[in-house]
């Protein structure tokens, strides 16, 4: 047989029909779904009377809109309550199994899939949201999807779908010493770009990859999306299993050692072919930080803020120029002179208990700038729960952190964690859009050491250096 | 869906690369549960000032403009969050044609499931669009079935994929049409789910 993919295989194996031009029926083994992006496929399957195909391959959350403190009082922005009840009232209609959200699962639902072995290597994998590219790092072909196909796999378990190209990244070299997995991602989306992957899904490999833990995999397959890639993947191996191992929803006893036997046939052969491949020395990389309003807009720490006249391309230029007006910032500055006035620890990028170790690490006896309003918001309530049992959430608090409870919060700001016009933050989430985190706010993404060190400076700072 | 035949009328053009869809529609406007009367918050953060009144310089809020069919914009159109709210918005605004050097993949599928023509032009038809929509007296005519732009000493032919284009043209609804697979996606089900997969949830 033909020299296969990890892609190649995940995708043949899920083949239910072809059709002329190229399109495939896929069918779908793993749905998530939350509040924002759920109630209007529901109102449809309701509106032509159909049903959930397969409910138990569905898992429901709410986790965009909830608030982050005062959970027991109830959600008091009508809308939002309205959002989540939507919900729980559309799951108890079709059966959908549902972690409500005073439930110690709750979270973000890039967290909790994994966290529950919802999330399995060799699966197809939806939800609507675009970093459902997360659950790539067990070598789970997983993507976003919009409302209309939530409908569509809601009501036929499968999506209609053409083959995504291969592109393998290949990592060569060794770390420098306090460089993580999200400097790594932040570095290779400056380097191809936020469009650099469209039509294609990710391949990682490499020594850096293996030794990578399941957290770090996890954030560097999360932000994939961000180089317009529509998936990443990394082939599963022993860490993968001992992650799934006994977690809820994995399959247990003799159903366990069928699935680990099939699983480990899943990594791409040797000889297989991709449709582009790039080599990334990663003994370059320092610890990143973007200035502009596009994940793409990144540097190193030790670096300045770009002059918008040595872009060549006329375009870019333009648009540097809007990102800096935006950001409030001028050519030249340097990156570890920026002052900030919010620290935000969270989202399905960094919000995971591995995250909050490190960035306590950091922080252990020290206080945060008093200038500086920090928080941490836990990706689910286990996060929070094992963060609390190894006392990191003392180490926060004493230094000056708020401690919330879990969901999305000021990664995208629906709820009222939000920033303030022209209000700097430092920001462990993937996307630094205009307004992203309230509007007229300024966000720089970096790793959650990083953001503990700005933390503790009042400014972007070279977290080895603290 | 309604069927998508030909569209003609004014063009829009934003000229910027990466337009996201937090900036197509920003995150306040997700909370709803319906799918209508997203028009109003379509790029919202640029078409209102922080006290809600139209900044008047702003392309969609200027005469003829208001009233556009067509959008044209650079590379990399849609980048960003899933959110199907975008092309709802689109839509609700009387967006019917997108044109970009580029599209985000998922902006780009969701644009067809709600009867939004997403087209991919080179860079140099890009222009010619753009320059013509400066006049606010040019209309464009973009027919979906000969695949043709056309104007104002405008000839463009366009690509789409085939089977895009018919669902569009017969207003077709995917699930209808994959419904029509029941049997095979039962065969699938049958032979190849492995029994591991189910999971078995203890709530
Ligand atoms: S944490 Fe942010 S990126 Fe992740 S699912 Fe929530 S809103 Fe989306």
């Amino acid at each position: 047989m033909k020299p296969q993919t990890i892609f190649d295989k995940i995708w043949s194996n899920h083949i239910v029909n072809e059709n002329s031009s190229g399109e495939s029926i896929i069918y779908i083994d793993r749905h998530l779904i939350h509040e924002v992006t759920s109630p209007q496929a529901f109102e449809g399957l309701r509106n032509n009377k159909r049903k959930v195909r397969q409910p138990e391959m569905t898992l429901a959350v709410p986790d965009h809109n909830v608030p982050t403190t005062q959970r027991n009082q109830g959600i008091k922005d009508s809308e939002s309550k309205i959002q989540v009840e939507t919900l729980i009232k559309n799951c108890k209609e079709f059966g959908i199994p549902y972690f409500p959200i005073d439930d110690l699962r709750q979270g973000i639902v890039h967290i909790i899939g994994p966290e529950q072995g919802f999330t399995l290597p060799g699966t197809t994998l939806v939800c609507g949201d675009s970093h459902t590219s997360t659950h790539g790092a067990f070598g789970s072909l997983a993507f976003g999807i919009g409302t209309s196909e939530v409908e569509h796999v809601l009501s036929t378990q499968t999506l209609i779908l053409k083959p995504a190209k291969n592109f393998l990244i290949k990592f060569v070299g060794r770390l420098q010493k306090g460089i993580t997995a999200k400097d790594v991602i932040l570095d290779l989306i400056g380097k191809i770009g936020t469009a650099g992957g469209t039509g294609y899904v990710f391949e990682y490999v490499g020594e850096l990859i293996d030794n990578f833990s399941i957290e770090e995999r996890m954030t560097i397959c999360n932000m994939s999306i961000e180089a317009g890639a529509r998936a990443g993947l990394i082939g599963p191996d022993q860490k993968t299993f001992d992650y799934l191992e006994n977690r809820p929803l994995s399959p247990k006893g003799k159903d366990w050692e069928d699935a680990v036997k099939y699983w480990t046939t899943l990594r791409s052969d040797k000889d297989a072919r991709y449709d582009k491949v790039l080599e990334v020395d990663a003994s370059k990389i320092e610890p990143q930080v973007t200035w502009g309003t596009s994940p793409e807009d990144v540097a190193s720490i030790n670096s300045k803020v770009p002059d918008p006249n040595l872009f060549k391309n006329a375009e870019k230029k333009k648009s540097v120029e809007r990102a800096l007006n935006y950001m409030g910032l001028t050519p030249g500055q340097n990156l570890n002179d920026i002052d900030i006035d919010t620290v935000f620890i969270g989202s399905c990028t960094n919000g995971r208990i591995e995250d909050l170790r490190k960035a306590a690490k950091i922080l252990i006896g020290k206080k945060i700038n008093p200038a500086v309003r920090a928080f941490v918001v836990p990706g689910s309530g286990l996060v929070k729960k094992q963060a609390e049992e190894e006392g990191l959430d003392k180490i926060f608090l004493a230094s000056g952190f708020e401690w919330r409870d879990p969901g999305c919060s000021m990664c995208l700001a629906m709820n009222s964690d939000k920033l303030e016009p022209n209000e700097r933050c430092a920001s462990t989430s993937n996307r630094n859009f205009e307004g992203r985190q309230g509007r007229g706010g300024r966000t720089h993404l970096l790793s959650p050491e990083m953001a503990a060190a700005a933390a503790i400076k009042g400014k972007l700072f070279d977290v080895r250096k603290i | 869906m309604e069927k998508f035949t030909k569209v003609s009328g004014i063009v829009a053009s934003i000229e910027l690369s990466n337009v996201d869809t937090d900036m197509i529609i920003p995150k306040q406007f997700l909370k709803t549960i319906k799918r209508s009367g997203l028009g109003k918050g379509l790029f919202y953060e640029m078409r209102f000032d922080e006290k809600g009144s139209e900044i008047k310089d702003f392309i969609l809020n200027k005469e003829p403009y208001n009233r556009s069919k067509i959008l044209v914009s650079l590379e990399n159109f849609g980048c960003g969050s899933s959110r199907e709210h975008a092309p709802w918005a689109l839509v609700d605004f009387g967006i019917k044609v997108v044109l970009a050097k580029s599209f985000a993949d998922i902006f780009y599928n969701n644009c067809f499931k709600n009867g939004i023509l997403p087209i991919k032009l080179s860079e140099n038809n890009l222009l010619t669009v753009i320059n013509h929509s400066k006049n606010p007296k040019n209309n464009l005519n973009v027919d979906l079935q000969s695949q043709i732009i056309s104007g104002e000493n405008i000839h463009i032919n366009f690509e789409i994929d085939s089977y895009k284009k018919l669902c569009l043209l017969n207003g077709w609804d995917d699930i209808d049409l994959t419904l029509k697979n029941e049997k095979s996606i039962l065969d699938f089900e049958n032979t190849n789910l492995k029994k591991w997969l189910k999971p078995q949830h203890q709530l």
